[in-house]
């Protein structure tokens, strides 16, 4: 017999009362009822208080923005998508006060020493945030693949106000996540850290040192 | 370059508690450590129902152990629908051919490990090392604790035990980095060290917190990033898990994740959940061509056999019954001599090597409850070390003793003593001559009684008993006896 | 646990007194404090002459059949439907919390669990039931607080305590740090483990004597001789009473002289 058989058979077979599975009340975490704005708040709030930078632009700025927060930076380059609108506004606008733009277009195979040691920072897409935990949201896909955002030092998400939910639960159940999961899914919220040597806080120990989220909030009509 | 943690005696639990209580340096480096773990949880759960919210915690494992092995099969199913491959191991050695299997399946020769309770219970780095293959920890507790050739000292911080100044050393005598007490310079360091080893690694090792049966998804909690470097990087992934870490639905998840690092860290959330459900897909440009999954039993279907024993496969080992333990505090996680250390370690180590090598570990405890009372899942720490230590010296023919190693404690001189407070207490007259025959020969009480007054004055006896006093005063109100 | 949902009954005529071998033999004054503090309440004590032991050394040592053995010889004497108050968290929590679960599966499991419904610590039941109100005839002073693991836990009065000494107008309480944290007692384990109830207990004084009381007072009498016994034996400044004979000495103008 299986080493799977064995363990079937044993947990099958179990002595004792049989087991009922109780009910599970989940109003515990459907209390929230926070506004748009408490939620834009709340989300920005967290996330800072874990190490995070938040930017709130107008759909019009956030070029300007990134530019600035990437000039500060002295970053000399940028992993960005290739066709997703992020990456296109990227490449059309043409600016000199961006720095040169990466692609992540052929598989990690043939470039890790490049990507682990050259790329400054990236950018990606979100597919949402979470207001309860400063959580982004990340389905990492073939245009955005998953150590875009876990590898370079510096990461830039792209958030939608419009797309910040309450809870991970409210999220999930929203975008439907049951239906069918991807190869990887994330919750990221804040940069890397770790607090291993005696308690102490210290960013960057494997993935990004930082972690910038440009909020984009629509203009009210 | 790990050691086996079957050097180690766990009958000596004594000696090495004594060891540890003797050292300030151990003793100061736990109180804080625990001291700050505590009022970080306490800040975390500050807007939260946490009676309401344990109670759901509670209720979602035990809905998956109601239903374990048709999740186990539906959580089969789904993996290998998403293209992941399953493999099952009665216990740690079957559980260490199948890692080693895979690996020498893809010639791999190094593997990088994330953070795995499981794997420590394998004892998988010292079996992988055995048979060539260099098996390295990446997350950073780990690493320190592999550099040290020590074992972990909590579930969740690896390397609690040890301060800045130590880990310099340490870092310093083995992988050469400059002495410092900047620990954003030792972080740097070891990332250094260890991003070369992740662009090297054939394989990647990690460990699982939740497994979905509905998705057939592998959820992975974690800060540093080791464990998406671990689980992407390398071209094949092998989780290892225990058999109890299924649940239900992604929903479920939703409540557990709250409950896990706010109990373990005080976090809201930790900087990654990683939820990985497939290998890379065709078109796809990294992640993993093969991830594994290993459901490991190693005594779990055992516990699962008693309904009370049961509670403790609940565990999502958050750390938090240790943090609050005045043992563990005192001291320190290695003193245990146990893969889990703590009060959990108390509950569940018996069943994996037995009550008779375990045996001072159910009664290393005051039952204060601040365990029971801080576990996110409830379980009923406290009942289960009375039931444990009730095992270890056959106490109850009603409920007659079912763990490996029971009856292992009961020595004659005790269970006489035992008989003989019940022939006492059984009685009322017994009690109250004996109790009279006590308080009147007070005088020669004696004021050395062992283990009790080499830290105290032994306790003096009163004149009269409150029985007798009792008596008295209904004697001279000339009042009514009950 | 601590936030299973308590219904206190209306104030009885009668209550029945279950002592503790603890205080039986070591500290009897703290039972006789008690026992005045709800005579003064109007509440009438009945003391069974044949209790011994709620069972619970045995029973946390593993010892099963002894402890059901002694506690089945304590299950007969609270005949009437009357409340059973204990001075004790720990005794109170083994009658309350524990009864019903060693008794499972045996003829007594539903007296046992009758009983177990009936058991009130002490100071729970003073202050919550019969709503007593104190009035403190004595001299200003300060007092530091112990309370017990299974009071705060397995009774749920953690907060009891520093209610009742917050009546009396004359007493300072100082809070201890870490006030949940167990003194190390625990039973057997004391003598089991020496070494780690005796790191246990040190702590526990430092604690006490840091907050410049120089007396406490505690919910058990197992807290009470290990705590004092410890700062005796140090020499430490610090003495210890059961808060029952503190509070009945604070509010009784015969100042507890009638005890003995």
């Amino acid at each position: 017999m299986s080493a799977r058989e064995q363990i079937l058979q044993r947990l099958r077979q179990r002595q004792g009362q049989p087991l009922t599975a109780p009910p599970c009340d989940f109003s515990v975490m459907e209390q929230r009822d926070w506004s748009e704005a408490e939620k834009l708040d709340r989300f920005e709030r967290t996330l800072e208080s874990v190490h995070g930078e938040v930017h709130r632009v107008s759909r019009g700025q956030w070029l300007d923005r990134l530019a600035e927060v990437l000039t500060t930076r002295g970053t000399r380059n940028l992993l960005a998508p290739i066709n997703h609108w992020i990456g296109s506004a990227l490449r059309e606008a043409q600016r000199d006060d961006l720095p040169p733009l990466l692609a992540y277009d052929r598989p990690i195979d043939g470039w890790k020493p490049e990507l682990f040691n050259q790329v400054d920072a990236s950018i990606t897409s979100t597919r949402g945030g979470i207001a309860e935990t400063g959580s982004l949201i990340l389905w990492p896909t073939v245009d955005e693949p998953r150590l875009m955002s876990l590898v370079p030092p510096v990461h830039v998400a792209v958030l939608e106000a419009s797309q910040l939910y309450t809870t991970f639960l409210e999220a999930m159940r929203a975008q439907d996540w049951a239906a069918g999961m991807p190869t990887n899914a994330l919750l990221i919220s804040g940069p890397s850290k770790t607090a291993d040597i005696e308690q102490t806080l210290a960013y960057g120990v494997h993935g990004p040192k930082e972690l910038i989220v440009l909020v984009i909030e629509d203009d009210p009509v | 370059m790990s050691q086996s943690p079957h050097h180690i005696d766990v009958r000596e639990f004594h000696h090495r508690a004594q060891a540890a209580i003797d050292s300030p340096k151990i003793r100061r480096n736990f109180r804080k450590a625990m001291d700050g773990l505590i009022s970080k949880r306490k800040t975390a759960f500050e807007d939260w129902d946490l009676d309401t919210l344990r109670t759901l915690g509670a209720n979602i494992r035990l809905k998956a152990l109601a239903q374990l092995p048709d999740l186990l099969v539906q959580l089969e199913q789904q993996l290998i629908a998403n293209g992941v491959k399953v493999h099952w191991a009665n216990d740690s050695e079957e559980a260490c051919h199948l890692v080693r299997d895979i690996c020498l399946r893809r010639q791999a020769k190094r593997v990088i490990k994330g953070k795995s309770m499981v794997s420590e219970e394998m004892e998988l780095n010292h079996y992988l090392e055995e048979h060539g293959i260099e098996a390295l920890e990446s997350d950073l507790g780990e690493y320190i604790v592999q550099l040290a050739e020590e074992t972990p000292s909590h579930i969740i911080m690896p390397a609690i035990h040890k301060n800045t100044e130590e880990i310099s050393d340490l870092m310093h005598d083995r992988t050469g980095t400059e002495r410092s007490n900047d620990v954003e310079y030792l972080t740097a360091s070891a990332r250094q060290q260890l991003r070369e080893k992740f662009m090297q690694a054939d394989v990647g090792i990690s460990g699982v917190n939740f497994a979905v049966a509905e998705t057939g998804t592998l959820c992975l909690v974690e800060n540093e990033g080791n464990g998406r470097l671990t689980t992407t990087v390398p071209s094949c992934h092998i989780a290892v898990t225990g058999i109890e870490k299924v649940v239900t639905s992604l929903e479920d998840v939703a409540p557990l994740l709250a409950l896990l690092t706010r109990s373990a860290t005080g976090q809201h959330i930790t900087t990654y959940f990683n939820m990985i459900s497939s290998p890379r897909r065709a078109e796809e440009l990294d992640g993993p061509e093969e991830v594994h999954l290993v459901l490991v039993d190693n005594g779990r279907s055992s516990i699962y056999q008693d309904d009370e024993l049961l509670d403790t496969l609940r565990c999502i080992r958050c750390g938090a019954c240790m943090n609050h333990c005045p043992v563990y505090t005192r001291v320190g996680g290695h003193a245990y001599g146990t893969t889990y250390p703590g009060p959990i370690g108390k509950i569940l180590m018996p069943h994996l090597l037995g009550l008779d090598e375990t045996r001072h570990l159910p009664t290393a405890s005051s039952l204060c409850g601040a365990c029971g009372e801080v576990c996110p899942v409830r379980i009923p720490i406290p009942d289960l070390l009375v039931r444990l230590r009730q095992e270890s010296v056959d106490g109850d023919h009603l409920h007659p003793a079912r763990v490996r190693g029971h009856g292992s404690k009961r020595s004659a001189m005790e269970a006489l003593a035992w008989k003989g407070w019940r022939w006492m207490h059984t009685s009322a007259g017994r009690y109250r001559f004996g109790t009279g025959i006590a308080t009147r020969l007070r005088a020669l009480q004696p004021q050395h009684l062992g283990a009790w007054t080499r830290y105290r004055s032994a306790p003096r006896l009163a004149p009269k008993s409150l029985h007798e006093l009792v008596r008295e005063r209904q004697t001279s109100r000339g009042g009514k006896s009950s | 646990m601590a936030d299973r949902i308590k219904v206190y009954p209306p104030k009885p005529a009668k209550v029945y007194f279950f002592g503790t071998c603890l205080v039986d033999l070591l500290y009897p004054e703290a039972g006789l404090a008690g026992i005045q503090l709800l005579e003064r309440e109007g509440i009438d004590v009945l003391f069974p002459q044949g209790q011994t032991c709620c069972g619970q050394p045995a029973y946390t040592s593993g010892y099963h059949d002894e402890a059901r053995a002694v506690a089945a010889a304590q299950l007969d004497l609270f005949p009437g439907d009357w409340p059973i108050v204990v001075p004790s968290g720990s005794c109170g929590g083994m009658m309350r919390t524990h009864y019903p679960a060693l008794f499972r599966d045996t003829p007594q499991q539903d007296r046992a669990t009758e009983i177990a419904g009936r058991v009130w610590e002490l100071t729970d039941f003073l202050l919550n039931v019969c709503h007593i109100r104190l009035q403190d005839l004595g001299e200003p002073t300060t007092v530091a607080m112990h309370t017990s693991c299974s009071a705060r836990r397995e009774m749920g009065v953690a907060g009891v305590g520093p209610t009742l000494l917050g009546q009396l107008s004359n007493v300072t309480l100082k809070e201890q740090v870490r006030a949940e944290e167990c003194c190390g007692f625990g039973g057997t384990f004391a003598v089991r483990h020496p070494e780690i109830s005796g790191a246990m207990v040190s702590e526990k004084v430092d604690a006490l004597v840091d907050t410049g009381a120089h007396h406490f007072v505690t919910t058990d009498c197992g807290c009470l001789m290990n705590i004092a016994g410890h700062a005796e034996k140090s020499a430490r400044p610090l003495s210890g009473q059961h808060i029952l004979s503190f509070l009945w000495e604070r509010t009784s103008s015969g100042k507890g002289g009638n005890v003995k």
